[in-house]
Order: structure tokens, then C-alpha cells, then sequence
């Protein structure tokens, strides 16, 4: 898309500056949140239940404006950008939620093709890229299966497979492995190192500390009560430090 | 484009089943008593303009005189007199029997030969119509040729008394218009309400959708289509049982060659109206559905 430019040389992906957020007159769910994202950069987003953590993805994957402070996704700034521009951004995020939202009445193979679809991309380009995802999540003869009749498990696979077709350059997913089974969970972090390693930034929110140690070079970012605990944007968990 | 292009592995991000339950139906009770007032509202119209020309230029000169041979003389002489009068476009004497006739409508007595009526003092009548547009300078020429040939004779303008019967058709004709006007704000409420209450139905595949990065006119036209296509059932139903009836009514009207119903007929230009009114439907339909959807999802980020 013409409208999204990439992140400049050098600078960050996503930029919060003193981001606060609150639902209508209640206190702020979110205070003072300031971090960069670096481009091609793996985050785990950690913290207690109701800390913020899905309000802050909400604002990651643009579903939610800030109520103060600034927020730069690719170089731009978000807060103030009219709404009919935001689609060329989304089409650049993928997102992966913690209820999977898939549509209901299609099937698993037209939920995986939705990406690519609302992108424009033509029907006779879209059967190998969504029989290959199919394919690497274990759902090859269930292509045609609706939602209801697949399991948690299966329903998080088919989530996850929809955020990533579209080879987003910035990957955001809610606790994406909490409904599969341990070894599920690591081809499914697998799939994240992969397109981190071909420059997708990811951003995990998760309470699986084993699965924060799989990641090698991953940065966490931990949520208190809607403020970001280390405020230099990243606690830093590099291989050696780990137990 | 009145129903607008949708791919169609786009359409099937709506459920199969129709999106307004009984919309097409009130759309198709709606459409036919809207096609059934505008033909009303037509035909009326163009009765009301059928008798205001046939009464505007139209006079019957009654003459009274007590004794009936000089009546007689009286009348064919204003008739003579009239009928040479550059401003008269036809003078006739109604007949005796005409008069008789009417007359026994009335009276229960239609019969020729009723004693009763014919013992009854008829006036002698002229109907006298003028020529062009200057009725007021007709009138002061034929009171001066009435003074002259029927002395005491009464000039009664059909306008004076058809005039209200043709105002009230007039009337009832705006009246149709009106219901026409309610029954099309009618018709888009229900479409409002439709495009609002498939939003709220659909709102968490539209939400998903905007999440990744579907735009407005994507999602709209996907609706848009939809409830086009539902109410353009609707409107196929309510236009056809509307022609069967109207057809109906003409049929049974095509036996009428008197009166005031005479002169009720649709015309080319009333039907082409009721024609076009049908493709109107759809595209308001339309184009209310597209406005209330980018309205709505407009309040959405």
C-alpha cells in the first residue's frame, strides 16, 4: 500500500511517547507508556491480568487511538490520522486474538485467505499460499472445516495462520498459545521466529515464561497496573542471562 | 450501479441466508400501495384537468319564459344568434327528451311517454361553448346577445357548479401524491432500519474485517448489495400484484364511456411513471443503504 510508508533508516517501527488511555471518565487504564519497537525486533509483553496488557495491543493493532501522548506506527504519526487512511496500516499488521475472532460461516481455508483477499489478491494466487499454511498448521484435510467444528487448539492455529499469510511487517498476538498443546506451541513460536527472522516484528503478549526463554535475543516489556515497569522500553533477556 | 459488483468469494464474508427477515415483505406492501397511489393520483390528476378544460369554456343558457311557444321561439333564436357569434365555438339546444331523460333519473320515472314529466314545466337550455382563452369578454358578449334574443333568460357557467367537483378531484389527487411522498420515506425507513440492523448483527465479522484492513467502501458494498437485492424482491412482488389489480380495475373501467369516469385514464406519461417508479425504489433503496452503512461505520475506528 502507497499510504503506509516503512519505518525511515534507522528508526523505530512503533514509538509511544507518555501514551495514556482511559475508557470513558474512568482512570486511565494505561499511563505514561513510552517504548520504541525496533524493526525485524521480537517482544514478549508480559504482566498480570488487567494490568493493560490488551488495551496496549488494541492501540498496536489500531483498533484502539490513545486518549493522550503520541503514537508513530511506520514513521507516522497515528493519533491524528484520519480514519480512511488506517486501512493501508492494518493491512500491514497481523493480528492474532486471544479469542480468535475467526468468521464463523466460512471455512478454515476462506479465514486464512481473508488477509489476502481484502488486499486484493487475485483468486488464482491465493490457493498455494493458503494450502501451504494449511498445510504447516496441521490442518491440511480440514480446509473446508467451519469454526464451531474445530477445537480450541485447531481454532488458535487457523487465528494465527490468517495474521501471518499476508507476510505482515508487524506481527501482534494476544496469549496465541494458550489453547494449544506444549509442542503446538513451540512450532507455533517456531513460525514466529521465522518471520522475525525475515524482519516481521513481533509483539507476544503471553504469561508462559518458558515460552519467553525458547526466544533468543527476545525483549520483554513488562505491564503493572497500565504502567510499562521498565520505562526504557525493554528489559533485555539475552541467552546468557537466562537460568 | 444500483446493485454494485461484488466478487464473489467477497460475498460469501456475509451468511447465505438474507440478511432482513420480513423486509422484502414490507417492502412488497409498501411498493404496491405506493404504485396503487400513484395511479390513483395520476388518473385522478388527469380527470381533473380533462373536466376544468371541459368546464372552463362552457355556458347553459336556460330560458324561463311562462308561455312555451315563445320559449321555443327564444331558443332557436339565441341558438341562430349564438352559434354566428365569432366567439362561439358550438351552441346546442338540449332536447326536450334529453331534458326529460335526465330528468327522470330523478324521479324514479325513466319511461317515454311519463305523464309526470311531461306535464312538467322544462326551461328551454343552450349550452354554448366559447372559443379561446377571454372568457370574461365572452361572458359580457353573450349577456348582450341574451338581453337582446331571450330577455329574462339565465346564464349558469358549468365552472360554477362542476368547478368544485373538479377542485375536489384536484385534492384527492395531491392526497394520492402524499401518500406517494409518505409511502417512499416509509419504504427508505425500513431500508435504515435494515442497514442498521444488519450492522448490528454482522458488527463482529465487520470488525474483524476493518482489523484487517478492509475499508469502508469494501464492507459497504458488501452490505449495500445485499439489502439492494432483498428489497428489489420486495419490489418485484409489491409492482406485480399492483399491475394485476390496476389491470383489473381497467378492465372493468373499459365499459365506462359517461361522466366523471370517463374521463379517468393513466396516459403514456402515467405509466411510464408507474414504470419507472419500481427502478426509483431500487435505486433510493440503494443509495439509503449506502448512506446509513458509511454513516454507521464511520462512528467505528
Amino acid at each position: 500500500m502507497t499510504d503506509a510508508p516503512s519505518p525511515r533508516p534507522g528508526g523505530a517501527m512503533v514509538e509511544f511517547d507518555s501514551v495514556g488511555l482511559r475508557y470513558g471518565p474512568d482512570a486511565e487504564v494505561l499511563c505514561d507508556i513510552s517504548f520504541n519497537l525496533q524493526p525485524g525486533s521480537f517482544y514478549f509483553l508480559t504482566g498480570p491480568s488487567g494490568a493493560g496488557k490488551t488495551s496496549l495491543l488494541k492501540m498496536l493493532y489500531l483498533a484502539q487511538r490513545p486518549s493522550r501522548g503520541i503514537v508513530r506506527l511506520f514513521g507516522e504519526d497515528l493519533v491524528h490520522m484520519p480514519r480512511q487512511r488506517l486501512p493501508g496500516f492494518r493491512r500491514r499488521i497481523g493480528v492474532v486474538f486471544q479469542d480468535f475472532r475467526l468468521i464463523p460461516h466460512l471455512s478454515a481455508r476462506d479465514n486464512i485467505a481473508l488477509p489476502l483477499r481484502i488486499a486484493g489478491v487475485g483468486e488464482e494466487d491465493l490457493s498455494g499460499p493458503v494450502g501451504e499454511m494449511l498445510s504447516w498448521i496441521g490442518l491440511g484435510d480440514r480446509a473446508d472445516a467451519r469454526p464451531a467444528t474445530l477445537s480450541g487448539g485447531e481454532q488458535q492455529r487457523v487465528a494465527i495462520a490468517r495474521a501471518v499469510i499476508a507476510r505482515p511487517q508487524l506481527l501482534v498476538a494476544d496469549e496465541p498459545t494458550g489453547n494449544v498443546d506444549p509442542e503446538m506451541a513451540m512450532r507455533l513460536l517456531g513460525l514466529f521466529e521465522a518471520l522475525n527472522r525475515l524482519g516481521t516484528t513481533v509483539v507476544v503478549a503471553t504469561h508462559d515464561i518458558h515460552l519467553i526463554s525458547r526466544i533468543e535475543n527476545a525483549q520483554m516489556m513488562r505491564l503493572e497496573k497500565g504502567r510499562l515497569a521498565d520505562p526504557t522500553g525493554a528489559l533485555r533477556y539475552p541467552p546468557a542471562n537466562r537460568a | 450501479m444500483i446493485i454494485p459488483r461484488v466478487p464473489v468469494q467477497h460475498r460469501r464474508l456475509l451468511p447465505d441466508r438474507r440478511l432482513s427477515g420480513p423486509t422484502p415483505w414490507v417492502i412488497a406492501i409498501l411498493m404496491m400501495l405506493t404504485l396503487l397511489a400513484a395511479a390513483a393520483g395520476v388518473g385522478l390528476a388527469r380527470s381533473a384537468n380533462a373536466i376544468g378544460s371541459a368546464i372552463a369554456g362552457r355556458v347553459t343558457v336556460q330560458i324561463v319564459t311562462a308561455n312555451p311557444v315563445t320559449r321555443a321561439e327564444q331558443a332557436a333564436a339565441l341558438r341562430r344568434a349564438a352559434a354566428a357569434q365569432p366567439f362561439v365555438r358550438s351552441a346546442r339546444s338540449v332536447g326536450q327528451e334529453e331534458l326529460q331523460e335526465t330528468l327522470g333519473q330523478w324521479f324514479g320515472s325513466a319511461e317515454d311517454n311519463d305523464p309526470v314529466l311531461q306535464s312538467l314545466p322544462l326551461p328551454a337550455l343552450i349550452d354554448i361553448d366559447f372559443v379561446g382563452e377571454d372568457r370574461s369578454s365572452h361572458m359580457a358578449q353573450l349577456r348582450a346577445l341574451v338581453a337582446a334574443e331571450a330577455p329574462g333568460a339565465r346564464i349558469i357557467p358549468h365552472a360554477e357548479w362542476l368547478g368544485p367537483v373538479a377542485q375536489l378531484i384536484r385534492s384527492l389527487a395531491w392526497i394520492a401524491g402524499g401518500l406517494v411522498l409518505l409511502m417512499t420515506l416509509a419504504s427508505a425507513a425500513v431500508v435504515i432500519m435494515t442497514a442498521r440492523a444488519a450492522l448490528a448483527t454482522h458488527f463482529p465479522t465487520i470488525e474483524i474485517l476493518h482489523l484487517i484492513g478492509a475499508t469502508d467502501r469494501q464492507i459497504t458494498r458488501l452490505f449495500q448489495r445485499r439489502i439492494a437485492i432483498d428489497t428489489a424482491y420486495g419490489i418485484a412482488l409489491g409492482s406485480v400484484v399492483a399491475a394485476a389489480i390496476l389491470l383489473l380495475i381497467g378492465w372493468q373501467w373499459t365499459g365506462i364511456t359517461s361522466g366523471l369516469a370517463a374521463t379517468a385514464s393513466l396516459g403514456p406519461a402515467g405509466w411510464a411513471l408507474l414504470l419507472a417508479l419500481p427502478l426509483l425504489a431500487i435505486a433510493l433503496a440503494a443509495l439509503t443503504a449506502r448512506q446509513t452503512l458509511l454513516a454507521a461505520l464511520k462512528k467505528i475506528l
